[in-house]
């Protein structure tokens, strides 16, 4: 699904490394969790990945399904499937939520040659997605993330994400600022979008929302490189020893 | 004070060849202005009014000549809108294009016709409110206008009209120097609805009094545009009477020079008036949005929301002031002025002024002016909204409180796809 070999990036303006040749390969189905040290380049890594300006690649590739990624547009690499839930959602005053996502699944569908939904049909599958995650019609109604509260924002990401119906999922600290019950509302909506040809890339510091989206593979980043990869445990291990045992080891 | 020999001298070159009406109760009305006109002079780039505006091309002798305008497959504003249609042709009523005027429910007059009578009842609004308006800020080509207009309709509304009247106007020459007066009352309770629409003239002076009494609700929108060459200066002096409801707005896309002014006088108690605007400017454009809202009276509420979309050297002006007059107490003041820059070449200068002889008021006002917000675009996009589209939502969206003060939906969607066409047409 995802295949990112070797990446190299810096800053654009400024001479700072924040990669170093990240590998990493997630195949179809696969949920993959990334945790390392505040400043590893966990963010840095999701946001080079869906397009955001300000960085440069210097070396190395991205590949989503087999198309090289970092030559895309940002907008062309969500119609191909990659879908990066914010760590901060942005607010938009002005641009009401069903509009936003109305026009977002139909400018998709557009770029891959569908057919755009009907207004009645988008209502439909809209009012169904945010049921599930407890989101009501004012949430619906009101501007883009404008005076939702944390809890809120998270979950019009995900709803976003069941609406858009990515392929390639990446979750940028979606469990910061949530409490105990929101992480679980949020998991739940990530868990019920698990399949087969889904795969999930999950950028965490705890290991309490892997307690809820449990990972295939757990992967530790530091100094802006993978250091460690491994299974469920290797996530276990952060959480009751910290980084400095592992990054110890791997030096 | 004698006025300075050099604007006796330009006064007399630009009005050298218009003629002044006589006779009925328009000639006495006309008069009257003229010596308005003559005390003050026309307006010049010293005035403190005119710093950001340079008004010469409104006062020169003769119109700069403007290029007539071909709005390719863009359909006429207010297209699905059932109204009445009145049309103006440089300038001149035009009844074969125009529909039955006895359509809208209303009373309708032309401006020649009704002047000659003896007694009339728009001899209490024909320059009245203009002559009331110039103090204290002087507005020379608004008694300019009431001197010399050469057409126009007198409006006066007893009911709830059963349409709204639609003033289109056209411009088919390229020299054409257009005067227009229109004066509409609403009678107390009544409501009426007045569209605006269409590029009028090479250069184009309009002055709107309208009269809203107790208890009546006006509703005006109009689109300006999108000529590009066009020169004009357009005034709507106001008054309302308690609780009466005014709510006027336009939306200005291009045009070389186009100054609005809008003065508003809330005269009965818990009157509301809302002035509102969007402007789009690509290249060659000076908007100037001048406004002065006076509140005379108790528990009034007024808006101003201005909004301005700027690219390619364009520039935008904002004067904006709410005085609120001794006893005026409750007042609930709200003034916004904002621009985006597309890029770093254009401009957004802006004035807002308050001043307050009451106690117990609520008077608040802003002014920004920005960028678009790259961090939202980014956000857009990564959703799979491709960049021009997700541009377009943003401007939208910077405009979206100015055309939430339009009431009727479907004329706010008429405006909204104008908007979005302006926007498709002028991405980079």
């Amino acid at each position: 699904m995802l295949e990112i070999n070797n990446l190299h990036v810096k800053l654009e303006e400024e001479d700072k490394v924040i990669l170093r040749g990240v590998d990493l390969k997630i195949g179809p189905g696969e949920v993959h969790a990334i945790m390392g040290p505040n400043g590893s380049g966990k963010s840095t890594l999701s946001y080079v990945l869906s397009g955001r300006d300000g960085y440069e690649v210097t070396e190395g590739s991205a590949t989503l399904e087999g198309a090289e990624l970092l030559e895309m547009e940002p907008e062309e690499r969500a119609a191909a499937g990659l879908f990066l839930a914010f760590q901060y959602p942005v607010e938009i005053p002005g641009v009401g939520n069903m509009t936003f996502l109305r026009t977002a699944l139909n400018a998709q569908r557009k770029a891959r040659g569908e057919d755009e939904l009907s207004a009645g049909d988008f209502l439909k599958l809209v009012r169904e997605k945010a049921k599930t995650l407890k989101i009501d019609a004012d949430m619906l109604k009101r501007p883009v993330n404008v005076g939702f509260s944390g809890g809120e924002k998270k979950r019009n990401e995900i709803l976003q994400m069941a609406v858009l119906e990515p392929r390639m999922c990446i979750l940028d600290e979606t469990d910061s600022g949530l409490d105990v019950d929101a992480m679980k509302l949020v998991a739940d909506g990530v868990n019920a979008l698990r399949d087969a040809g889904r795969s999930f890339l999950v950028i965490t510091h705890y290991q309490r929302l892997l307690d809820h989206i449990k990972p295939d593979v757990v992967h530790i980043m530091a100094a802006g490189r993978i250091v460690k990869t491994g299974g469920p445990d290797l996530a276990l291990e952060v959480e009751n020893n910290g980084y400095a045992d592992i990054l110890a080891e791997v030096q | 004070m004698a006025l300075p020999q050099a604007k006796q001298d330009a006064l007399a070159a630009r009005i050298a060849g218009l003629t002044l009406p006589q006779g009925g109760w328009l000639g006495a009305a006309r008069a009257e202005a003229l010596a308005r006109l003559t005390a003050m002079g026309l307006p010049g780039k010293r005035d403190e009014y005119w710093r950001y505006t340079d008004p010469s091309a409104l006062v020169a002798p003769a119109a700069p000549k403007a290029a007539l305008f071909d709005p390719g497959d863009e359909r006429p504003a207010f297209d699905g809108i059932d109204r009445v249609k009145l049309v103006f042709t440089d300038g001149v009523f035009d009844a074969a294009a125009s529909d039955d005027p006895a359509l809208a429910g209303v009373e309708i007059e032309r401006l020649a016709k009704a002047g000659g009578a003896d007694i009339h009842w728009a001899q209490g609004l024909y320059g009245v409110l203009e002559a009331r308006g110039q103090v204290p800020v002087a507005r020379p080509l608004a008694a300019l206008n009431s001197a010399f207009a050469t057409d126009g309709v007198l409006i006066r509304v007893t009911g709830r009209a059963s349409k709204p009247v639609s003033l289109i106007y056209r411009h088919e020459s390229e020299t054409s120097d257009a005067i227009l007066h229109h004066c509409v009352k609403v009678e107390s309770g009544a409501e009426f609805t007045l569209l605006e629409s269409g590029p009028a003239a090479a250069r184009f002076c309009k002055v709107l009094e309208v009269e809203v009494a107790d208890g009546a609700r006006f509703h005006h929108i109009r689109a300006q545009g999108r000529d590009h060459e066009r020169r004009a200066v357009t005034h709507v002096f106001a008054r309302l009477g308690e609780g009466s409801l005014f709510k006027s707005f336009t939306l200005t896309a291009n045009g070389r020079m186009t100054r609005n002014e809008a003065v508003l006088e809330l005269t009965g108690d818990d009157a509301v008036a809302h002035v509102a605007g969007a402007s789009m400017g690509d290249g060659e454009f000076h908007h100037d949005d001048t406004v002065f809202v006076t509140h005379a009276a108790e528990r009034c509420e007024s808006r101003q929301v201005f909004k301005k979309v700027l690219k390619n050297g364009a520039v935008g002006v904002f004067q904006g002031k709410i005085l609120v007059k001794p006893g005026a107490q409750k007042t609930d003041g709200y003034q916004i002025s904002q621009s985006l820059l597309l890029d770093e070449d254009s401009q957004f200068l802006a004035k807002p002024e308050l001043e307050i002889y009451a106690d117990d008021v609520k008077c608040s006002h802003g002014s920004t002016s920005g960028a678009i917000d790259e961090t939202a675009l980014y956000y857009l996009r990564s959703r799979g909204v491709p960049l021009r589209q997700a541009q377009a939502l943003l401007v939208l969206a910077f405009l979206a409180e100015a055309i939430a003060e339009i009431e009727d939906e479907a004329i706010a969607d008429d405006i909204r796809s104008r908007l979005e066409g302006w926007l498709d047409r002028h991405a980079h």
